[in-house]
């Protein structure tokens, strides 16, 4: 195997992902010790092992993934790590990323569950750009190397694991759950809704909070309090929902047409491009901009 | 300590509504959780919920249905629980704003799906699970519902009595993921257990990879029985290189399976000569393994499902996310060719034991959703009955609770309860997996309050010496010098239950399995964390996600060992028939010592006015 260290390059995206301070120091126990020491062991015995390379053939994937953790010392410093692991047809890029962290190195740390692009958890930055690594097949990447690192703009917890709390808090700004002014009497009354409206929000549904869009805005990256796309999208889904009705909408306007809402957005499509659930985003908002002009609210 | 009124441990659909309805009932609740809500794997569920809403539909033909499709393991007054209150919640859901699909007319659709005598699974295109956990996790978001996510829970405090019926649960440990803390968590009323479903037991598996049986295992090591755990369902239709689910409501807007010699084996093979491709799933994952086994396989592997005659527009329409995920995980466009399927693990029918109310016989206990058995699904679950059962008796669970239900249960709980000894059907000997210098028992058991704590008398105590039990299994973990990945164990656990404990099952290969799994305990006793870090341990979880699957794949296996006939999804090789005088009763087992103890409990047939004789069930 090789976990073949080396300085990271710096780019202005990296310098991004890198925390803003670091970690308080604390004094170190006695079992933080002891677990450096182990670490420096694994290093070494893991280093040995490096020298000799299984044969893999001519199909492996070489994977260069970042690596951070701020509480162990070898880790601290953020840099990039190589595997090669075995191609098979069909692989992904979670794939590759399990492989090479059962086989070589346990610690190597990224979110993951469905492995069906519905749970939102193993969005990253693959070869430069956003993607769900379980949607992401290897063959489809260019290049020799997949070059995998957090999402850009967003604080690093270690690894490939990002802090989702800002995204989760934008999302709860707009409200995100169902209001109406009047609910109906009987516990199997239904609220009608015509299959044009419901096909008018479906897009807009479809959303799993992976938090791909917001790393890919550049306004979001200069402005915390920017709502986002995804959180906008979310007012979207309500807004145009027909069940919620008139009075409901017009708060929800107000909710997103603010200082930090939909004007901030300079149609860039970024988000739009790295969807993995091709929701129009951009779109969304542009349609949410001239409703807002329409209802002549305010203008910032 | 974090002290609530109760805890739900889970957010999936389960736990979601069983949080909304205690908090309705009054209590002040908290919802722990090592994957943020919106994560959970509620949200890959495709086909519907069925529900009896429409004119010309009635609740007691979807228990009659329910019934029928569990070959008769299924417990009446479960069953009615659930198709009498399926309506009202799917429509409770609606008016929290689910999207679900919709009729010219305005009203939600609804489908076939196979096994139901009427077109009542009501969707959201092809993607209903995502639709109903979102729609839930809103309702706890408008709530302020205090969530902890990703904080592993890895014991429940739960007092030491001898016996388990005399035991309470008191609180949770969990494991805050991001910090590497551990912390108790004190339930006042009630803990409901909300973890889902098991699926890593198995290679080829629909499930994510963080469904790893970890409610079924820390119950059971607390001493709560677990119910036909050998009840494992696989659906027909998983593609075969990574085992993602294609909706059942691909054969239910009329796709078609075909083998490799053209033909349409359902009814051409004689599998089911009235439903067809609509037959319940464990005949139709039969005849597919029976087509390839005889030599008409595609690849020797699987056979095709063909969708293109439907036509683009319904395909669209309604069966949109099922082209994405051919095309991004199988690379073929369902518009233009047949999509490769075979059989892959599904759902977990066993669980947790609990009655109509998802209360278990430990005091304060709950279970509720894939976790639990309560048991409505028997022997085969019907495509579209989990989704309303995580609605109908999450609510029931978190209402109980919460204090808000005076009702005498008719399922009864417990050993003590109306049961039977069964025989030790083990060939190899059984034992615990334990993590040796660490202390026996508590630790590596994560179940009752240990011996050397039993003066550990009051609730908050209970919880306290959980949490020390817990802290020194932890750092035992993390401070261990030499050992194994648990990845080793878990792979070969895989490896030998889909080669060994799968549709079809034969003695001698469920021998073999246990005493696999018996090796693989034997090298967990050797594990070791790698990861020195407290900051995002994925590998100290993963090693202990990998303990609760030993417990599981060996309660799997023993009961599929115990139960010689032939039912619903329980295939045995020597014994092709349903045995109804023997067997319409339910396998059980119990923690007893690290090893599984098995006894019997009878099914309970009847209903609220009527009695579900066992028929032959033909589709
Ligand atoms: C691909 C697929 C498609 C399906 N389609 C349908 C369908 O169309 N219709 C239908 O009726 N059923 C369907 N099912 C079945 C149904 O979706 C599941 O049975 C159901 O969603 C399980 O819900 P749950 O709430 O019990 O568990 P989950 O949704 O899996 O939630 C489990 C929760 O427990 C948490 N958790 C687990 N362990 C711990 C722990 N140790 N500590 C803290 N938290 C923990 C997780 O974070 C998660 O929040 C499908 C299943 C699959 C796999
Ligand atoms: S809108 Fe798309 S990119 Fe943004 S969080 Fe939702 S699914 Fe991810
Ligand atoms: S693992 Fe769930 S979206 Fe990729």
């Amino acid at each position: 195997m090789s976990t073949q260290t080396e300085p990271p390059e710096q780019t202005d995206d990296e310098a991004e992902t890198m925390p803003e301070s670091e970690p308080e120091p604390e004094p170190p126990s006695p079992g933080d010790r002891r677990r450096a020491e182990k670490a420096e062991r694994e290093a070494d015995r893991e280093a040995a092992e490096a020298a000799e390379e299984p044969d893999l053939g001519d199909d492996a994937v070489t994977l260069k993934v970042f690596r951070y953790d701020p509480e162990v010392e070898a880790k601290a410093e953020p840099r990039f790590d190589t595997f090669r692991v075995p191609f098979e047809k069909g692989m992904t890029v979670l794939d590759a990323l399990i492989d090479a962290r059962d086989t070589y190195d346990s610690s190597l740390t990224f979110r993951h569950s469905c492995r069906q692009a519905v749970c939102g958890s193993d969005a990253l930055f693959v070869n430069g750009r956003q993607r769900l690594g379980c949607q992401t097949q290897i063959a489809d990447l260019e290049g020799d190397v997949v070059r995998v690192e957090p999402l850009p703009h967003q604080d690093v917890v270690k690894d490939l694991v990002v802090d989702m709390e800002h995204f989760y808090d934008q999302m709860e700004a707009v409200e995100p759950y169902f209001q109406t002014d009047e609910t109906p009497d009987d516990e199997l009354e239904e609220q009608f809704q015509t299959p044009e409206n419901r096909e008018k929000i479906k897009m807009s549904t479809r959303c799993i909070w992976c938090g791909a869009c917001m790393s890919s805005c550049n306004i979001a990256a200069g402005d915390n309090e920017y709502l986002g796309p995804a959180a906008i999208n979310k007012a979207y889904r309500f807004a145009m929902d027909e069940r919620e009705g008139e009075n409901m909408k017009q708060h929800r306007m107000e909710l997103i047409e603010q200082e930090n809402g939909v004007w901030r957005c300079q149609t860039q499509f970024s988000c739009t491009n790295v969807c993995p659930k091709d929701i129009p985003l951009t779109e969304h908002i542009q349609e949410l901009k001239r409703e807002a002009v329409k209802s002549n609210l305010k203008f910032w | 300590m974090r002290e609530y009124d109760v805890i739900v441990v889970g957010a999936g659909g389960a736990g979601l509504r069983a949080a909304i309805a205690a908090q309705e009932a009054g209590a002040d609740v908290a919802m722990v959780t090592k994957l943020h809500p919106v994560r959970s794997h509620t949200g890959a569920a495709e086909g519907g919920i069925n529900a009896a809403l429409r004119e010309g539909d009635d609740w007691h033909d979807h228990a009659y249905d329910t019934m029928k499709g569990s070959d008769y393991l299924g417990d009446a007054p479960a069953v009615e629980a659930l198709t009498r209150e399926s309506p009202k919640e799917t429509i409770q859901l609606e008016n929290w704003g689910m999207a679900f699909s919709r009729d010219e007319d305005g009203v939600v659709s609804q489908r076939p799906f196979g096994g139901l005598s009427f077109p009542r699974t009501t969707y959201a295109g092809a993607e209903t699970g995502h639709h109903m956990l979102h729609t839930m996790y809103e309702q706890v978001v408008k709530r302020g519902i205090e969530v902890y996510d990703e904080w592993y829970v890895t014991r429940l405090a739960v007092t030491d009595e001898d016996e388990p019926e005399e035991r309470d649960c008191h609180g949770v440990v969990a494991y805050d993921i991001k910090r590497g803390e551990i912390e108790g968590f004190r339930a006042r009323d009630g803990v409901i257990l909300a973890t889902g479903g098991l699926g890593q037991v198995y290679d080829h598996t629909t499930n994510a990879i963080a469904n790893t049986g970890d409610g079924v295992a820390m119950a059971y090591r607390a001493g709560v029985p677990i119910e036909d755990m050998e009840m494992i369902q696989f659906h027909p239709t998983t593609l075969p290189s990574t085992g993602v689910l294609i909706s059942e409501g691909v054969r239910g807007e009329g796709g078609i399976l075909y083998n490799s010699e053209g033909e349409r084996f359902m009814f051409e093979g004689g599998y089911a000569n009235n439903d067809g491709e609509l037959a319940s799933r464990d005949v139709v994952s039969r005849a597919e393994l029976s087509e390839v086994n005889d030599g008409r396989g595609i690849e020797d592997e699987y056979v095709h499902l063909d969708m293109r005659h439907l036509g683009e527009d319904r395909i669209l329409d309604r069966l949109e996310n099922i082209l994405h995920l051919a095309e991004d995980f199988e690379g073929v466009d369902g518009l233009e060719e047949p999509m490769p399927v075979k059989p892959g693990q599904h759902y977990a029918m066993g669980g947790v034991e609990t009655n109509e109310w998802g209360a278990t016989c430990v005091g304060g206990l709950y279970a509720v959703g894939e976790c639990a058995c309560a048991s409505v699904h028997g022997a085969n679950r019907l495509g579209g009955n989990a989704l309303p059962e995580l609605a109908v008796f999450g609510a029931r669970a978190g209402r109980h609770a919460a204090g808000d239900v005076d009702d005498e249960p008719k399922i009864t709980t417990g050993w003590s309860a109306d049961s039977e000894e069964g025989e030790n059907v083990s060939p190899v000997p059984l034992g615990e997996a334990d993590l040796p210098s660490a202390g026996k028992g508590a630790l590596a058991d994560g179940g009752a309050a240990s011996d050397d704590t039993a003066s550990a008398v009051d609730a908050d105590g209970v919880v306290e010496s959980a949490v020390q039990a817990e802290r020194t299994r932890v750092h035992y973990l993390l401070e261990k010098e030499e050992g194994v990945n648990h990845a080793e164990v878990r792979s070969e656990l895989q490896e030998t239950m889909t080669q060994n404990v799968n549709v079809f099952r034969e003695e001698g290969a469920l021998k073999d399995a246990l005493e696999d799994i018996r090796e693989a305990r034997q090298d967990y006793q050797h594990v070791t964390v790698k990861d020195p870090s407290r900051t995002y341990n994925t590998d100290l979880i993963h090693t202990i996600e990998t303990r609760n699957l030993l417990d599981v794949a060996e309660a799997i296996t023993v009961g599929a060992l115990a139960r010689d006939e032939f039912r619903g999804a329980h295939w045995r090789k020597a014994h092709q028939e349903r045995k109804d005088d023997e067997w319409l009763k339910h396998t059980m087992l119990s923690w007893n010592d690290g090893s599984p103890g098995l006894w019997y409990k009878p099914v309970v047939l009847e209903g609220e006015d009527k009695t579900y004789e066992p028929k032959v069930r033909s589709y």
